[in-house]
């Protein structure tokens, strides 16, 4: 049997999610029997010219990390998905914007000037920042330009199908590679993790559903067995999906949502306001003291909590600039 | 030259705020045209996502009315309205959005005029701090 042909490339990444390809341990070996990768800038020396040679559709899956913040992100998406048959959003970058996402906060200006003139170690006393071109005596030299908002990869092109996670599980990941194998893939646009939230997979007891006040992971040393949300420690497990085993859990860290959101949730940040909102302040609600705003003050960023992974996928996208 | 005048979504509920307005309308008491109105059961039912929507979908400012403390048809979902439009504000404020756009009030079935003021008083406040910049972007 013909060798399938893989391709992995980043764009907007930690580089996180290239590892856990390897996270997969022996079955790399499975995925190597089964395909020859010709493209993956992190471990092979394949250059982009090679790929816009090859003929259209000619890699079977295209596994794509990060999401797409400049110009060259955004022509290696559409490069790469012209490419391949099949193109997977992999991890929660390209699922959903990710961590890199949450520079919708800013804009190009605000990230330059914090990176290349604020930020504490910085000397640049002639303020030099990267220009898309600059004319040298040689010649003119270009950079890609650097968008103002962080988009996920659907946002730029067609995904068939998306890996959650940040990074993916490898369990999701091998089951993933499998489902390719036997050619026995979900309809296309399908998320390859189960249906069912973080809380089907966790360990924990869960119990009455109601808290009073909310713990920062330092402040308290949470139960073992004890739901953590209950605890009044912020879990997102409610609005995510699960697949991850709730790894982080077991470990006394809260979920934070990298899973992105359940079947059926419009929004993950959106849907965990809501749950949250339920849930906090119940016994208070008898009492003459309820005050609804101290309660909701104990939240200090729910920017950065409920949307830590998905602020590019989300209804607002990003922060209104003021001109 | 045209003045701005505020699109405002109010989700009111079934058993007192929307038998607030249709009180207001029955008793012709004039207010601004400027409301459209959605009729949840209950203010607890507003979700998030719906207000958020509503804003994507080119509203200046979003109202949700439901029963005084106490009153809710539905015992405490008024509560739960009330700690989720608490939580949007601040998240709306971290978008760049002036909190000010979204309000919560309780409105019970007899306060037609109070209604009234309410819609008056918010087409007030929003037509000064002008139109949602959610609206013109993509």
């Amino acid at each position: 049997m013909e060798k399938l042909k893989f391709a992995f490339y980043w764009a907007a990444s930690c580089g996180g999610c290239e590892i856990a390809v390897l996270d997969i341990n022996e079955k790399i070996l499975d995925v190597v029997a089964l395909a020859d990768i010709v493209f993956w800038p992190v471990a092979m020396d394949i250059k982009y010219k090679d790929v816009e040679a090859m003929p259209d559709k000619s890699i079977d899956v295209c596994f794509f990390n990060g999401s797409i913040r400049t110009e060259e992100q955004e022509h290696m998406a559409k490069l790469l998905r012209k490419k391949s048959k099949v193109l997977v959003a992999f991890g929660s970058c390209a699922h959903l914007g990710g961590i890199p996402g949450l520079a919708n906060i800013a804009n190009k200006k605000e990230v330059f000037d914090r990176a290349y003139l604020q930020s504490p170690s910085t000397q640049n006393p002639s303020a030099v920042t990267p220009q898309t071109s600059v004319q040298m005596k040689e010649g003119t030299l270009t950079l890609p330009e650097f968008y103002d908002t962080v988009k996920t990869l659907d946002n730029v092109v067609e995904v068939d199908y998306y890996l959650p996670g940040c990074p993916p599980p490898a369990k999701q990941v091998a089951q993933a590679v499998e489902a390719i194998a036997k050619n026995e893939l979900p309809p296309r646009g399908s998320v390859l993790a189960p249906q069912r939230s973080v809380c089907d997979e966790c360990p924990r007891k869960k119990e009455k559903k109601k808290i009073s006040t909310i713990h920062r992971v330092y402040e308290i040393t949470p139960e073992p067995e004890k739901c953590l949300l209950e605890q009044g420690i912020l879990c997102m497990g409610p609005a995510t999906r699960g697949g991850c085993e709730a790894q982080c859990i077991s470990a006394d860290m809260p979920c934070t949502g990298c899973g992105g959101p359940c079947p059926n949730e419009v929004e993950q940040g959106a849907a965990m306001i809501s749950a949250l909102s339920s849930i906090l302040g119940l016994d208070e609600e008898k009492e003459k003291s309820y005050d609804a705003e101290k309660l909701v003050a104990q939240i200090k960023d729910p920017l950065g909590t409920f949307y830590r992974y998905s602020l590019p996928a989300s209804r607002l996208r990003r922060r209104v600039m003021k001109e | 030259m045209t003045e701005f005048k505020p699109r405002i979504v109010g989700f009111l509920c079934n058993w007192c705020s929307y038998a607030g307005a249709d009180l207001a309308g029955v008793s012709r008491i004039q207010y601004p045209s400027t409301l459209r109105i959605v009729r949840v059961m209950c203010s607890g039912r507003v979700d998030p996502i719906f207000i958020i929507e509503a804003f994507r979908s080119g509203a200046d400012g979003v109202l949700v009315a439901g029963c005084h403390p106490g009153d809710c048809h539905y015992l405490a979902g008024n509560y739960k309205a009330e700690r989720r439009v608490a939580m949007l504000k601040k998240l709306l404020e971290q978008f760049g959005v002036e909190p000010e756009r979204l309000k919560l009030d309780w409105v019970s079935a007899s306060e037609g005029d109070r209604f009234a003021r309410i819609i008056k008083d918010m087409t007030e406040e929003i037509s000064k701090i002008g139109p949602s910049a959610l609206k013109t972007r993509g």
